[in-house]
């Protein structure tokens, strides 16, 4: 089956992205497809770079980006939920004046046409988060 | 095609997450799919007409929802209970809306191909 994933919410605030992560992970392992993570409201900051907790907490930051290394996976993350939370990918921190490059290796940033175009090419859609 | 369902529970002024709720929504609009709103709970609020704050500050996301007929976006659904447990009915409400009984829910959301909690 082709599923879509969206998260809603950041990593430390709920369980939800633990439980998007391991259904992703148990689904890639049953031979199901995942069309693409679309990452919205507080969802996006499962993307910053900078989050630094404590390693004993197996941090998700590190397991999202293995997963995209090891299975392809596309974590996209709103480029207006981003923005608006200040991640910014680099070129679009120069294009603001800014400097940063907060996106943590495996995700990009795209629109919210990409989180249609999973809905559409989708089996089911699965929503973590409030 | 396919038919789209949002479902709204929050009441206005809830920082950003209603200006966001709505981008996904209009997106959705744009790529020509059926697209429905169902308000629940203390998002029947949302419709709720003279939201007028005197403080320029606070902005009222009611332009957003007035705007919704420009992107062809005209089933509004609302829970005729959630109404009438906060002393409110059709006319207290921007814009018109059909009303579902709370029993009908389940069935409604089971018709929808893609159901969004926002």
């Amino acid at each position: 089956m082709k599923f879509a994933i969206q998260i809603n919410s950041a990593p430390w605030e709920s369980q939800a992205c633990e439980t998007a992560y391991q259904f992703s992970r148990a689904s890639l392992t049953m031979g199901h497809e995942i069309v693409r993570i679309f990452f919205y409201y507080e969802g996006a900051y499962n993307g910053l770079r900078w989050m630094s907790p404590p390693d004993d907490e197996n941090p998700l930051i590190r397991r999202w980006s293995e997963l995209a290394n090891e299975h392809g996976v596309d974590l996209t993350i709103c480029i207006s939920a981003a923005q608006r939370r200040g991640l910014l990918e680099q070129s679009e921190a120069k294009r603001l004046g800014k400097s940063d490059n907060d996106l943590a290796e495996g995700f990009r940033i795209a629109g919210l046409g990409l989180w249609v175009d999973a809905c559409l090419k989708a089996d089911r859609l699965l929503v973590f988060g409030a | 095609m396919k038919n789209f369902l949002f479902v709204m529970r929050q009441p206005p002024f809830q920082g950003s997450r209603i200006r966001e709720s709505m981008d996904m929504i209009m997106t959705v609009a744009a790529f020509d799919q059926c697209v429905k709103i169902l308000f629940l709970d203390d998002g029947v609020f949302l419709l709720k007409s003279n939201q007028n704050p005197d403080n320029p500050d606070l902005k009222t996301s009611t332009p957003l929802f007035a705007a919704l007929e420009l992107y062809d976006v005209e089933e509004l659904w609302v829970e005729g209970e959630s109404l009438a447990e906060r002393g409110l009915d059709p006319s207290h409400l921007i814009l018109p809306v059909r009303t579902l009984g709370r029993t009908e829910i389940a069935f409604f959301l089971a018709k929808a191909d893609i159901v969004v909690n926002c």
